[in-house]
């Protein structure tokens, strides 16, 4: 894959923000898995060049945190909470409802680039479990039941 | 035009000026009623921003802007009732506010004056309606000194910060020495927050030895244990109020450069720090020369990216270092080499957020709260299956009795409670014989848990002890940063035969295996996940070994939790016949005859799901 | 000079300096604690393999003695039973996941994970369980990957930072999916890696070792080829460690002697050919000086750095010398003016290259390595190979006598040959030639020291008819990059600049045995400091023994030239001992 050159604009651009900051490596790789969506070996070649780290540790280091994704996501990334006050409470029920009906198992995305089901561990809500958060909008207190009616809402959408 | 305060002189009438318009707010001296909507994430997620937005549309429409105003504050604490609003100066506190409820808010409180009863909180004893916080139970018991702000005052309002009296610890560092400060912190007994109860006022004390130009103060606000947000809360609640804490740290070992690590989880907090960070800068109380004097002091701020091993003090530098969160052996000391090989303290946030606290009132009047083992008070994130889930601030020394039953409320539905989790992942189970252990760092460990970080989940008769160890060893091998043989290999390994007990495989060896290696694992791992990673297995063996022989020799599960070893059955006698149950079932293993025949589950082919028993409205369907 | 202080090992004292790990400390008292992820001997740790775990009054559980630093007064436990079972726990946990073919490995018998499973009294199939998803890389000629062999040490990672400073290795995912390897888990062809294999030599295991050709060699051998064998200097200095030998032994008339008894047709010294390479070489440089082609001119004869100047610097490959390394020129001549005279058909010629490393097993296999169909080598054995065909035959090393190579038309070799496997070597025989080459007049004393030794970049000057010539020497890209930069910069004040893969040079090759204190008792303690100057030594010797010491004067080439190629440099000469460079390799190819 051969990055247009927008794309290697908008990485160095990136780079060139934290150029003041001492190992600015994750700041980078945030701001790029959020503006360019995910970060593939092609991306993190360009990184390595600017901020003068091999590509192997950059690709260590994306493929040892969770936020940091080599593919695309789908359009709508399904978190389910699994932190314990939700899986006491039948978190884990619900993720596996996602996954029947998208046909996906957790940390995959659907054919269509449309949907991708993330476990979560806690992202805070526990007075709300069990919780689920679709591209960062929180629903509190899911049940297995409106799993369906929640799914349906996105689907309807573009 | 912003306005300096690069003097003491200048500060103090900031401060006066803030604590004077504050204090009008809350006594209604400023003639006018003020409205604060708890904007903590639980809050958020149940539209308390709408809320928030509704009520500023409606002042505005009334033209009511000079007698009415309307401000986000942190969290109140009590999330299972949330949203809140509340009114002052009359201290009047709705609880579980709907957007559809604001306008008759409005119109009946602030224009007409007159308190909506149905939706003050009704003390589930008493049944009676409660007006002020203070008078609900759930506080009565609090002791909310790091939570003072919290619920107050607007986080996003560098005044009203100033209004709860922030900077004034600062102010008054400065004129001590570093030894002096480090001193105070010592005396006051304050022990690490973030779970492992470490000496701060030790720990300030090494770094303050290392001769060096360059050192750095860290606040760990990677908050990973699931069901923990005391640090959350925190940050969002009162952000000014641990930068302070932080810069006095940073005073007495003699840092000039701060870092936050907050979770990427946490988009709030970060968002209320950059700008009370952005906001300290322009006014000159972060940068060089500070009121002054010769102390400079910058913050930084690096976010995680979903690795629950960085909360681990190493590791966390590994990550603000650009590499892979893997733990360093030690020694060396982050206190002698640190980030970036510089002597570095690592502080956890709620232990920050008390450091004004002891400064201004002094380490000998902080130390009067608690018990002889821990000073201070310490924050839990009560959940799980009690009835007030939320954040409690109680001294050191209550017990967990108190906490479980008295501020919160008991098991949810009578049920009955089997156990508490505390220290999350690395914590034990504490049971109905440790229901009197005072809580402190010394009698938790006593009791076979720990403090941790503060998650507290409380567990009843339907959970099953053997699957929750499972659910927290599952945790940790996702989480395992992978370094170390005992933690990659032991922990999978681990899991492997409780998960083999789980589904009806386990052999009474499997427990004594179990055992030896969790012990091994225990002494043999490179950092504190690992070393703690077999805490809650070894904590359930002790206390619930009847519950893992029962799983192995009758293969049962008497709680109805492990899938293979229950099966979904109807009661034909109460069975209504109304097929809900195999209209819902994904699998089609439900058969009968509507109206005519009773239905029955094909327990050869039922995947255990639940919903059957969900949908059901006549409780035919149980589990056995 | 360091504090002493006084430590107690089972409540013995023991006096030692302070500023050790407890590892280092113990081995100096006579203990060596079992260990697998540190290497250089104790000075880099990752104290992540948790095999070296002692007892430490005083510390929270158990302690790395890797990393963990002695004070006065310290008592430890070596033999405290928490310690004991902790040890054994860790290695069983490792075998649990590790594939054992061991009896077919080819690591077997340096493979540290067995030696250390023996120590700590590892039993069978304690947890059983699943594994981490296996790779098996079989791709690159040089070197292979297997991890399902892998305990994630991380020293091979730490080597290729270290030695070549391009860090082709890395950890990828978390948790027990952690896999050691290039990025996305690719091939080594698939990345810039240079098949140095530095990283196998520090590997404990076979995880990483180098790709074995000894089937290639049977199946020459049953296709009834007549198969000529030809060693590499350094292959001299080192063989014999594989037999007992002490480091700095030399082997040579032994290794002949082997080589005699395994059935080859020829057993030839690669010294001829490096004698080739200088002749070619310096009259090259001569020709470049003349001309006022910009210089410096860079040495060709290691595949691991022109694969390194290919992927990094390309620009720079117009200062590269045209000339191939001397067993690719040697195997050139053996298919051309040696089969032309013995009147025999190349096509039933297979040369067999014995080197110290795994890079060449890659350079025989590059476009420009073949004349008129012939590829010039066909078979690269490293070291390590060799001694296993050799044991496989049951061939008794100590009662082999001394045999001389053998001279057939080719095959004589000069000093100036001999010491190109170390580094400096190159240089020192280029300078006795180049010398001559403009002055007409040999070069005295016939050493030349200032480019011997192992400091990271070594530099002289020489004055050759009045004008003054600058020429350096380095070996590692960690070290040799700077230079190259300077080049880039237009800075460079250098004419000529020797260049070796591998830290030290071949001596030091990635095909070299192991050097593995552990397993060699007779050694003093401080062999890793030691070696390559004993091997290196073996070289320096040689040269001084030689008669000839100068390889312009070497009978065979002077004839060679007479008969065949003509003058030095000929066209004809270019047609079969030169070579050409791709500027335009892809770090990441796209992978299928």
């Amino acid at each position: 894959m051969v990055l247009r050159k927008e794309a290697v604009d908008l990485v160095k651009n990136i780079c060139n923000r934290y150029k003041d900051e001492p190992s600015p490596l994750m700041l980078i790789l945030s701001d790029v898995q959020k503006e360019y969506g995910y970060i593939p070996l092609e991306v993190q070649e360009v990184i390595s060049k600017e901020i003068n780290v091999p590509v192997s540790e950059i690709y260590g280091v994306v493929t040892f945190y969770n936020f940091f994704s080599l593919n695309p996501k789908g359009k709508y990334v399904i978190g389910v909470c699994i932190g314990t006050a939700c899986y006491v409470k039948g978190g884990q029920n619900i993720e596996n409802k996602f996954e029947e009906l998208l046909h996906i198992k957790a940390g995959q995305t659907t054919p269509d680039g449309k949907f991708t089901i993330d476990s979560l561990r806690c992202i805070g809500a526990c007075a709300l479990a069990p919780a689920l958060s679709i591209n960062g909008k929180v629903y509190p207190k899911m049940t297995v039941d409106k799993v369906a009616t929640v799914l349906k809402e996105y689907q309807d959408k573009e | 035009m912003v306005e300096l305060i690069k003097s003491e002189a200048l500060l103090d009438k900031k401060i006066a000026t803030c604590v004077d318009k504050l204090d009008k707010k809350f006594s209604g001296q400023d003639g006018m009623r003020h409205i604060v909507v708890c904007g903590g994430t639980g809050c958020l997620s149940s539209e308390s921003k709408e809320i928030l937005e509704e009520l500023e549309r409606l002042i505005k429409e009334h033209n009511l802007e000079d007698k009415v105003s309307a401000n986000v504050v942190g969290c109140f604490g009590f999330c299972s009732q949330g949203p809140f609003v509340k009114i002052y100066p009359e201290d009047t506190l709705y609880h579980a506010v709907k957007v559809s409820d604001v306008a008759k808010i409005f119109d009946e409180d602030i224009i007409n004056h007159k308190v909506v009863t149905e939706l003050l909180y009704e003390d589930p004893n008493t049944h009676e309606r409660i007006q002020k916080q203070d008078d609900i139970n759930f506080y009565a018991k609090q002791k909310r000194i790091v939570l003072h702000g919290s619920g107050t005052i607007n986080p996003e309002n560098l005044d009203e910060a100033f209004g709860n009296h922030s900077f004034e610890a600062l102010k008054k560092v400065l004129h001590m020495t570093q030894q002096a400060v480090v001193d105070e912190v010592l005396a006051s007994g304050l022990r690490g927050r973030g779970g492992a109860g470490f000496p701060t006022g030790k720990k300030w004390q090494f770094a303050l030895n290392q001769v060096n130009e360059q050192k750095y103060v860290v606040c760990n606000g990677d908050e990973g244990d699931p069901g923990a947000f005391m640090d959350r809360s925190i940050l969002e609640a009162n952000p000014v109020n641990v930068i302070e804490g932080m810069m006095i740290a940073g005073y007495a070992i003699g840092a000039r450069d701060g870092y936050f690590y907050v979770r990427a989880e946490y988009p709030i907090a970060v968002i209320r720090l950059k700008k009370a960070i952005k906001e300290l800068e322009e006014v000159g109380l972060l940068g060089d020369n500070i009121l002054g004097t010769k102390f400079s002091f910058r913050v930084h701020l690096r976010l995680g990216a979903g690795a629950f091993v960085c909360g681990e003090e190493t590791a966390l530098l590994n990550s603000i270092e650009g590499k892979r969160g893997m733990p360093r052996p030690r020694p060396p000391f982050p206190a002698v080499k640190g980030l970036w090989d510089k002597p570095t303290i690592i502080n956890n946030v709620e232990t920050l957020a008390n450091v004004a606290y002891i400064i201004n009132h002094g380490a000998s009047e902080y130390s009067k709260i608690g018990d002889a083992d821990s000073k201070g008070t310490k924050i839990f994130a009560l959940g799980g299956k009690v009835k007030n889930v939320g954040l409690v601030e109680v001294p050191m020394g209550t017990t967990l009795r108190t906490l479980i039953f008295d501020i919160g409320g008991g098991i949810v539905n009578d049920k009955k409670f089997q156990a508490i989790q505390t220290g999350g992942p690395s914590g034990g189970c504490l049971t109905e014989a440790d229901l009197d252990t005072p809580i402190d760092y010394g009698s938790l460990i006593a009791a076979g848990s720990m403090m941790g970080s503060g998650g507290a989940i409380v567990m009843d008769e339907d959970n099953c002890m053997v699957d929750v160890a499972k659910f927290y060893l599952e945790f940790i091998c996702d989480e395992s940063c992978g370094k170390c043989t005992p933690c990659r290999i032991g922990t999978k390994r681990l899991l492997e035969v409780l998960t083999r007990i789980t589904n009806g495989n386990g052999s009474m060896e499997d427990l004594d295996l179990l055992k030896s290696l969790a012990s091994t694992i225990k002494t043999g791992a490179l950092c504190g996940l690992g070393q703690t990673a077999a805490n809650p297995v070894l904590s359930t063996l002790a206390k619930f070994y009847p519950v893992y022989v029962e799983h192995v020799t009758d293969k049962k599960c008497r709680n109805g939790v492990c899938k293979k070893l229950i099966t979904y059955n109807i009661d034909p006698n109460k069975c209504k016949k109304c097929s809900m149950c195999a209209r819902n079932c994904p699998v089609g293993c439900i058969s009968g005859v509507v109206g005519k025949e009773a239905f029955k589950i094909d327990t050869k082919k039922c995947i255990k799901c639940g919903t059957c028993m969900a949908v059901c409205r006549f409780g035919a369907v149980y589990k056995k | 000079m360091s504090k002493k202080i006084t430590i107690y090992i089972e409540n013995r004292p023991y006096e030692v300096d302070d500023g050790q790990t407890i590892l280092q400390a113990a081995k100096k008292c006579g203990f060596n604690i079992p260990s697998l992820c540190t290497w250089r001997d104790g000075k880099c740790s990752l104290a992540s393999c948790r095999v070296c775990l002692v007892h430490v009054d005083g510390a929270r559980g158990l302690v790395p003695s890797c990393a963990y630093p002695i004070n006065d007064g310290m008592h430890i436990l070596i033999n405290d039973p928490q310690a004991v079972t902790a040890r054994r726990t860790s290695v069983e946990l490792l075998l649990s996941n590790h594939y054992f073919d061991c009896k077919s490995c080819n690591k077997e018998g340096h493979c540290e994970l067995l030696e250390v499973a023996h120590i700590v009294g590892a039993r069978p199939e304690q947890y059983i369980g699943a594994k981490t998803d296996t790779t098996l890389d079989e791709v690159a000629p040089g070197i292979i990957r297997d991890t399902s062999k892998c305990i994630l040490c991380g020293r091979c990672i730490e080597a290729c930072k270290d030695a070549q400073g391009i860090s082709i290795l890395g950890f990828e995912n978390r948790g027990f999916k952690t896999v050691v390897g290039p990025v996305q888990n690719r091939s080594f062809s698939e990345v810039p890696c240079i098949q140095c294999g530095q990283c196998t030599l520090v590997c404990p295991t076979g995880a990483l070792m180098e790709h074995s050709s000894i089937d290639k060699l049977d199946k020459a051998f049953a296709d009834k080829k007549l198969v000529i064998v030809q060693t590499a200097p350094a292959v001299r200095a080192a063989i014999g460690e594989e037999f007992g030998e002490k480091i700095g032994t030399t082997s040579t008339g032994k290794m002949v002697a082997a080589l005699h008894r395994l059935g080859f047709y020829r057993v030839f010294d690669v010294n001829f050919g490096a004698d080739e390479t200088i002749v070619e070489e310096a009259t090259e440089l001569v020709k470049r000086i003349k001309d006022k082609v910009p210089g410096p001119m860079l040495t060709s004869c290691s595949p691991g750095w022109v694969n390194y100047i290919e992927y990094y610097y390309p620009e720079l490959i117009s200062h590269l010398s045209s000339c191939k390394s001397p067993h690719t020129m040697m195997g050139a001549t053996i298919k051309s003016y040696y089969a032309q005279k013995h009147n025999i058909d190349p096509k039933n010629i297979c040369v067999v290259s014995v080197m110290p490393c795994t890079a060449k097993k890659f350079e025989i296999t590059r476009d420009g390595e073949a004349v008129d169909g012939n590829p010039d080598v066909d078979i690269v054995l490293t070291t390590r190979e060799i001694a296993r065909v050799i044991k496989r035959s049951g061939i008794n090393w100590k009662s082999l006598p001394d045999e001389q190579f053998d001279d057939d038309l080719i095959g004589d070799y000069t000093g100036a040959g001999v010491i190109f496997g170390v580094t400096g070597g190159v240089m020192e025989a280029a300078i006795r030639s180049a010398y001559y080459f403009i002055t007409g007049k040999e070069l005295e004393p016939v050493e030349f020291k200032p480019v011997r030794g192992f400091a990271a970049i070594k530099s002289a000057t020489v004055n050759i008819a009045g004008h003054d010539y600058n020429f350096a020497v380095s070996s590692g890209m960690a070290n040799a990059h700077k230079l190259l930069d300077e080049i880039k910069e237009g800075k460079s004040k250098y004419d000529f600049i020797e260049i070796m893969g591998c830290p030290g040079g071949c001596i030091n090759g990635g095909g070299q045995p192991y050097v593995n204190p552990a397993f060699l008792p007779n050694e003093d303690p401080d062999i890793l400091d030691t070696y390559k100057e004993k091997r290196a030594a073996v070289l320096y010797r040689e040269d001084e023994g030689r008669p000839i010491r100068r390889s312009h004067l070497n009978p065979d080439i002077i004839r060679l030239y007479k008969d065949f190629f003509g003058e030095f440099g000929s066209e004809k000469a270019h047609k079969y001992l030169h070579t050409h460079y791709n500027a335009n390799r892809e770090k990441f190819p796209k992978i299928k």
